[in-house]
């Protein structure tokens, strides 16, 4: 009995260490998994256009048709995150165009903060389900734009909304928002 | 040699504290792997810590008493609305439970201690470093953590006031507590029960531990690498939640919700498994549905990994991921209802008498109820934008974690206080506490829900005018239930000092191995397991 005993407890020692171990893995893996998440999140959306992000690269011009019969509201915001001193603008608040229509638009900034900066225009589109029909030629937002002190610039913006656009979405809204990368620039 | 991972064995083995052979003075307490002193430890710990929250409380309810700006700068406000619920949620809920399955789970499976006591040691020995840090930034140059215990990007990361690390390193500490807590159940639970007892016949007590346990395990390492982000984000320039660098600040919620929502279960099943041991005791009748009762837990502890969007139904989902998460959501309703049924069913046609844990118990059977109704309230994608961080989403947790997990946590000290002790608690000052406590948390959060629903937001120092008079009572009920904390405190330092001896088993219908032992428990228990049959 005594004997008997004295066995068991060391298979328990042994049952407990390899529990123990897998449950360590579990938990490297799940902290492994909590990064994960970041791309995960990234490419569900990309695959859904949840979240009112838009391409991060130019398309070319794939629309078979131009949709006479939509008007669509293109409305134009732009700000300035914190601590980034520059004029940011579109030359218009909003403009009208047809579903497969090309447009160009141009965006001013201008550095105000007395020294060499770097600007870094992030956009989003809302309604978000909206994001994936909105077709971007040629953005600024695809590119850093370096500015001297008081130096100012026109920037470029070539759209086209996708005729694919469902039919209860009758105004886009694009708002962009300025960062002063050249901290993380520099370093 | 000795190491974190010594198993039971081989501490037995060394045999440093065998047979009573207690080491004396503080050396006692530092050095202990018995799972009743770690239990003690905990038990107390989180009582410290029930009181510091508690306090900082008291100075939220100050300020709100009137309109107007009167006892603390807006900025210190949000400390104490941040410190006071990490502080609730980490040092008091969670190590209570943590206390008590240290305490109860070996004598309920008949085992003679956890699988691992040098790592049950290290766990709870981390504690009060982790909190130490957290309150040290409180009274440093710019003030301890005011982003929300939510601690939602950027108002942790871009525009925190520099107490950031400090939470962050706190957050780890616990986090690892808790994990090493939680492996330890785990292994105890699978590998030391009584020869006998099958899953199937374990107390319900020790299945939502179990539970609860593993998921501990999945969701404590995703809150660790959410912090991780956000102390990287904030001293070494990555853009997990950065727009400006490509990042996304709505992925926090994501990423911190899909950690948060099981974390309620966390601190939400043991409570299940505490009333689903008091109320047969006191009704003399078994548990109506065991089974279901397993089955529930589980299918809660399932669902809580695929509603945690139900926290961010304002942030522009689009439509159809609002429609899952609220219908996900309601069908928690279901497993939960299921087991409040049994409940009442096991008190149905029962000899039910109304001792101190049962007062607690049945409190918590209703108030958790009602704190579960909000719930269904707040899951409802398009009353959420109404109610969304105002009081009532306040009112509703606070039912949840007060009148639910705290009151059960109320139920089962007062339930084992005998075994611990050896004596019992004054029936009549505990009766009193839980009038008090009871009448008081009402007059707290009840009129929270009038406010939410009315329009008043949370995490403000001040408010509009017309909240004025709600406010008072909540505020005037908060003192209230605070102090009457206080009698608690008081019944148990009487009851160890002076209580009347109790016998083995002092409650009639109690059922279980842990009264098969005298009471006090002494300090080694079933050194050679007991037959289950």
């Amino acid at each position: 009995m005594q004997n008997n005993q004295a066995k068991s407890t060391e298979q328990v020692s042994k049952q407990v260490k390899t529990g123990t171990t897998k449950l360590v893995f579990t938990v490297i893996a799940m902290f492994g998994f909590g990064f994960a998440l970041v791309p995960l999140y990234d490419v569900f959306c990309d695959i859904t256009g949840l979240n009112g992000k838009t391409a991060t690269e130019a398309t070319t011009y794939k629309a078979d048709h131009i949709d006479k019969s939509r008007l669509i509201t293109v409305q134009f915001i732009s700000r300035t995150a914190q601590g980034a001193a520059w004029q940011f603008k579109p030359e218009m608040n909003s403009i009208q165009v047809h579903p497969g229509e090309m447009k160009f638009v141009k965006f001013y900034a201008k550095n105000e903060s007395g020294q060499h900066a770097i600007g870094q225009a992030i956009p989003s589109v809302s309604p978000g389900i909206a994001a994936n029909y909105f077709q971007k030629i040629e953005c600024f937002c695809f590119n850093q734009q370096p500015l001297k002190a008081s130096e100012d610039v026109w920037m470029p913006l070539q759209f086209y909304v996708d005729p694919e656009l469902p039919e209860d979405i009758n105004e886009l809204t694009l708002s962009y928002t300025l960062f002063d990368v050249t901290a993380s620039k520099d370093s | 040699m000795t190491t974190a991972t010594d198993t039971i064995a081989d501490v037995h083995d060394h045999g440093d504290d065998h047979h009573d052979h207690k080491m004396t003075g503080i050396k006692r307490w530092i050095l202990t792997t018995n799972h009743k002193d770690i239990g003690t430890l905990y038990l107390w710990f989180s009582f410290i810590m029930l009181l510091t929250g508690g306090a900082m409380a008291m100075v939220i309810r100050a300020e709100l008493f009137q309109p107007g700006l009167q006892i603390v700068e807006p900025d210190f406000f949000n400390q104490m609305t941040t410190v006071h619920g990490l502080i609730m949620v980490f040092g008091a809920i969670m190590p209570a439970f943590t206390g008590l399955a240290n305490w109860m789970l070996p004598m309920m499976i008949g085992a003679p201690d956890m699988a691992l006591p040098r790592l049950n040691n290290w766990s709870f020995w981390i504690l009060p470093f982790a909190f130490g840090i957290l309150l040290s930034s409180l009274f440093m140059e710019g003030g301890g953590p005011n982003f929300g215990w939510t601690f939602y990007a950027p108002l942790s990361t871009t525009y925190s006031n520099g107490s950031t690390a400090f939470f962050v390193f706190a957050v780890h500490i616990m986090g690892i507590s808790s994990i090493m807590g939680a492996i330890n159940i785990v292994v105890t639970i699978m590998n030391l029960r009584a020869p006998g007892m099958t899953y199937m016949k374990m107390p319900l007590f020790v299945w939502t531990f179990f539970i609860t346990a593993y998921l501990l395990i999945a969701v404590m390492p995703v809150l660790a690498g959410t912090v991780t982000m956000v102390l990287t984000d904030t001293y070494f320039g990555t853009s997990f939640f950065d727009a400006a660098g490509g990042g996304d600040p709505v992925m926090f919620q994501h990423i911190f919700w899909f950690f948060g929502h099981p974390e309620v279960y966390i601190m939400i099943l043991p409570a299940f498994g505490i009333v689903s041991t008091t109320i047969p005791a006191f009704t003399r009748k078994k548990l109506f549905g065991y089974s279901s009762m397993v089955y529930a837990t589980s299918s809660i502890a399932f669902l809580s990994f695929i509603v945690w969007a139900h926290h961010m139904f304002t942030t522009g989902m689009p439509l159809a991921g609002e429609l899952f998460f609220m219908y996900c959501t309601m069908l928690i309703a279901v497993p939960t209802g299921v087991k409040v049924f049994n409940w009442v069913a096991t008190m149905w046609q029962g000899s039910m008498t109304f001792e101190t844990p049962m007062l607690f118990s049945i409190a918590f059977v209703i108030l958790f109820t009602i704190g579960g109704f909000s719930g269904l309230m707040l899951a409802m994608t398009p009353v959420d934008f109404q109610y969304h961080d105002t009081y009532f989403v306040v009112a509703h947790f606070h039912y949840v974690l007060v009148t639910g997990s705290l009151f059960s946590i109320y139920a089962a000290a007062y339930y084992w206080l005998p075994k611990w002790t050896g004596n019992m608690y004054s029936e009549k000052l505990g009766k009193f506490h839980f009038w008090c406590s009871l009448i008081s948390v009402n007059i707290l959060f009840f009129p929270m829900h009038f406010l939410g629903l009315a329009g008043m937001p949370r995490r403000i120092p001040d408010y509009a005018l017309q909240f004025a008079d709600f406010n008072k009572w909540v505020s005037i009920g908060g003192f209230l239930f605070g102090l009457s904390q206080l009698i608690f405190l008081y019944v148990v330092i009487k009851c160890i000092k002076s209580g009347e001896k109790a016998p083995a088993k002092p409650w009639d219908g109690a059922e279980g191995l842990e009264w098969t032992v005298p009471s006090p428990a002494p300090y080694h228990t079933f050194s050679t397991p007991p037959k289950v049959d």
